[in-house]
């Protein structure tokens, strides 16, 4: 799984794949999982299944042991990942496994993994499997100088997080900061699949857009085809989370969960594709 | 360097310290560094807190000069500042009060905080009770079990007590749980940290509610000798009561300054709560620090005989006194420590927990190596209450069949 990728430069990815998008009249989904859950490879198998079954953009955590924006159902997957004995740079290997496909595949991590392993080696390792870039939820662009620089040289995209309660300067130091997209946190809380969003979701998209957003994704309790399509008629992405990572907690033999994965993700799919021109069922 | 060790600003203590944490708290930390500057100039907030320190706490506490104790120390004048004698039993009560007037001014009517063995919280289901706001605590349920009653005293002030299941089920997954809550309350809810850890401005503020021990054992031992200490020593959990005490030398280059932090089992054992023996720079729960990780920088499980000490990261300002040197960190094993608390309940009478008898044991040490001129102060940050069924077990001082029955948890 080590084999140097040739397909799609790395970096810059995100952004383009945004605006192809935006040009087809349509919102991105974004699809979350876990790398090492159940194991490294099955985690290859589920990533590609995201994929096949419509996720336009991959988003790869990596394992962390104390993982405070994550509720309940990321934080079993993470935890028996990490029981299963997945390493930080098995992520690497992931990462290339899956760029054949040509989605944008975005690493979601804690800062102190990174930190450990070296930001600048990071940076390079990730840029040499074919990832496109960082999202950081406990790293603000303020603690983030060695990260910008790093994925300056390495052209990798760095996505940070805004929250309804970001002030408006903050909204456009962080939209600067950014490259990729702005991941707008929908409501104030942690990851979980929610049965209504945020209502400020709608007004963060747009505060941020004001404020330079460039790009502006939306994520956090996402679960259902309809608040998926709720949410692409406003914002150019949708990213789910944990509603993907349930089926694959199930107990059921490992070929059923990722049929069920496939279809949780064909039905976000849908309603992403049909958000702007009504027909979501 | 910065022109005064005591009075440091945060958010960055030389490398260490800072606020990685995510952006949904950054507008909550910003007004909390608001409130917290205003009222340190505020004379009103100032006089309000003195009174509540003096009435309510029974500040100033003694220092205490222990002869007997002493002739294990090498026959050094040791004094204890007696934390223990504050109201709740431990120094944690200075920053809960503090805090607590300013959850008043920011208009919040709930508080969540952390504990490991229960003191932290317990001084902030007391203070919560005192100032009618709603309390919830996060207790990893490992802890819940072993300080049973102390659940039972948090309940009994008013307290929720939510027993934390997830991860190791100690201190640090209590505080990441407690972290969870503050992002989705943070409107109406103070987090009640109870050390001088987390991201700024915690780590400042919570040293400058405790400064008040520092303040009061240096003007009593000018009293008592007419001198500065050779020697302030104290045990190092997060940091809180080793930061209060310090504050009132670190500015004095002539008095030495040792921490002493859990040596657990020892540290070739890998089971110890020694961030500066075997941890390394990293970021932890909002705050860049040492703490023990692996080599994926996956935070490493701590141990220690001693609940309060067990906690794999510590304050960001003692990372930076370590890293010049001002302050000299040493581990203490569980055996040093419990040997330590043995010898002052028989020498003085005087039961001290299990954190503090760290910083006895550290006092042997250093009152041997000074010898019989020095005047060492060591920080008793709290009683031994909670710690009698620990000890107990420890010294093998119950029948066997109602060691678990009647003891089961301290008060
Ligand atoms: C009596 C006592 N001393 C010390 C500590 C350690 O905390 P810190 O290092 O913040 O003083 C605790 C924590 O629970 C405690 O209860």
């Amino acid at each position: 799984m080590s084999t140097p990728v040739t397909s799609p430069a790395p970096g810059i990815l995100t952004g383009k794949r945004l605006d192809e998008l935006r040009s087809q009249g349509r919102a991105a989904l974004i699809g979350y999982l876990p790398v090492g859950f159940p194991t490294v490879a099955e985690s290859v198998i589920a990533a590609r299944t995201l994929v096949e079954a419509g996720a336009d953009i991959l988003e790869l955590g990596i394992p962390y042991s104390d993982p405070v924006m994550d509720g309940a159902t990321i934080q079993h997957a993470v935890d028996s990942a990490l029981q299963a004995g997945v390493r930080v740079r098995d992520v690497f290997d992931v990462v290339s496994a899956v760029a054949d496909l040509g989605a944008p595949t975005l690493v979601m991590t804690y800062w102190n993994p990174v930190l450990r392993y070296g930001v600048e080696a990071f940076a390079r390792d990730l840029s040499a499997s074919g990832g496109a870039g960082l999202i950081t939820p406990d790293l603000i662009p303020d603690e983030a100088g060695d990260w910008i620089e790093a994925s300056d040289r390495h052209d990798l995209d760095r996505v940070f997080l805004v929250a309804p309660s970001s002030t408006p300067e903050r909204l456009s130091m962080t939209a600067r900061a950014c490259r990729g997209f702005v991941y707008a946190a929908s409501t104030m809380g942690v990851t979980g699949e929610r049965t209504t969003v945020g209502a400020k979701a709608e007004d963060l998209v747009a505060a941020t857009r004001a404020a330079g957003g460039e790009h502006v994704c939306v994520g956090l309790g996402v679960s259902t085809p309809q608040q998926a399509a709720d949410i692409a008629r406003y914002a150019d992405g949708v990213i789910v989370g944990s509603a993907l990572v349930r089926p694959l907690l199930d107990d059921a033999p490992f070929a059923d969960r990722i049929e069920h994965l496939a279809r949780v993700t064909s039905g976000l799919a849908a309603g992403v594709r049909h958000a702007r021109t009504g027909t979501a069922q | 360097m910065p022109a005064s060790l005591q009075s440091m600003q945060g958010p960055y203590f030389g490398d260490f310290g800072g606020r990685f944490v995510p952006e949904a708290l950054v507008a909550a930390l910003d007004e909390l560094e608001i409130e917290y500057r205003k009222a340190s100039i505020d004379p009103e907030f100032q006089a309000e807190l003195a009174r509540l320190q003096r009435d309510y706490t029974g500040r100033p506490n003694p220092l205490t000069e222990v002869p007997r104790f002493a002739r294990h120390a090498g026959g050094a004048r040791i004094f204890l500042k007696r934390e223990d004698l504050n109201h709740t039993g431990s120094h944690k009560i200075n920053n809960v009060l503090g805090q607590g007037l300013l959850v008043k001014r920011m208009g919040k009517s709930r508080v969540i905080a952390e504990t490991g063995a229960g003191q932290h919280g317990v001084a902030t289901a007391t203070v919560a009770a005192l100032m009618d706001l709603e309390c919830v605590i996060y207790m990893g349920e490992e802890d819940t079990r072993r300080q049973a009653l102390n659940v039972a005293r948090m309940r009994l002030l008013g307290a929720e007590v939510i027993p934390v299941t997830l991860g190791t089920r100690t201190l640090k997954d209590a505080i990441n749980e407690a972290l969870r809550d503050w992002v989705a309350n943070v409107d109406s809810t103070h987090y009640l940290l109870g050390t001088v850890t987390g991201p700024h401005p915690f780590p400042e503020m919570v040293r400058e509610f405790h400064k008040v021990i520092g303040t009061e054992a240096r003007e009593q031992i000018l009293a008592a000798t007419g001198e500065l200490p050779d020697a302030v020593v104290a045990c190092v959990g997060g940091g809180s009561n080793a930061m209060g005490i310090f504050s009132g030398f670190l500015d004095d280059p002539g008095v030495r300054l040792y921490g002493f932090e859990a040596g657990g089992e020892g540290i070739d054992s890998g089971r110890h709560a020694a961030r500066f023996s075997g941890g390394f720079p990293g970021v932890l729960q909002g705050t860049r620090s040492f703490l023990l990780q692996d080599d994926d920088g996956q935070t490493l499980p701590s141990h220690s005989v001693s609940a309060g000490l067990d906690y794999p990261s510590v304050g960001p300002q003692h990372a930076f006194l370590h890293e010049i040197g001002r302050v000299d960190y040493q581990p203490i094993t569980d055996d040093e420590a419990m040997e330590a608390f043995r010898v002052l309940c028989r020498t003085e009478g005087i039961l001290p927990a299990i954190e503090s008898a760290h910083a006895l044991a550290g006092a042997i040490k250093v009152g041997q190596e000074l010898g019989p001129d020095a005047t060492v102060i060591v920080n008793l940050s709290g009683r031994g209450d909670k710690d009698v069924t620990t000890a107990a077990k420890w010294f093998g001082l119950l029948d066997p069949e109602t060691a678990t029955e009647t003891l089961e948890g301290d008060l």
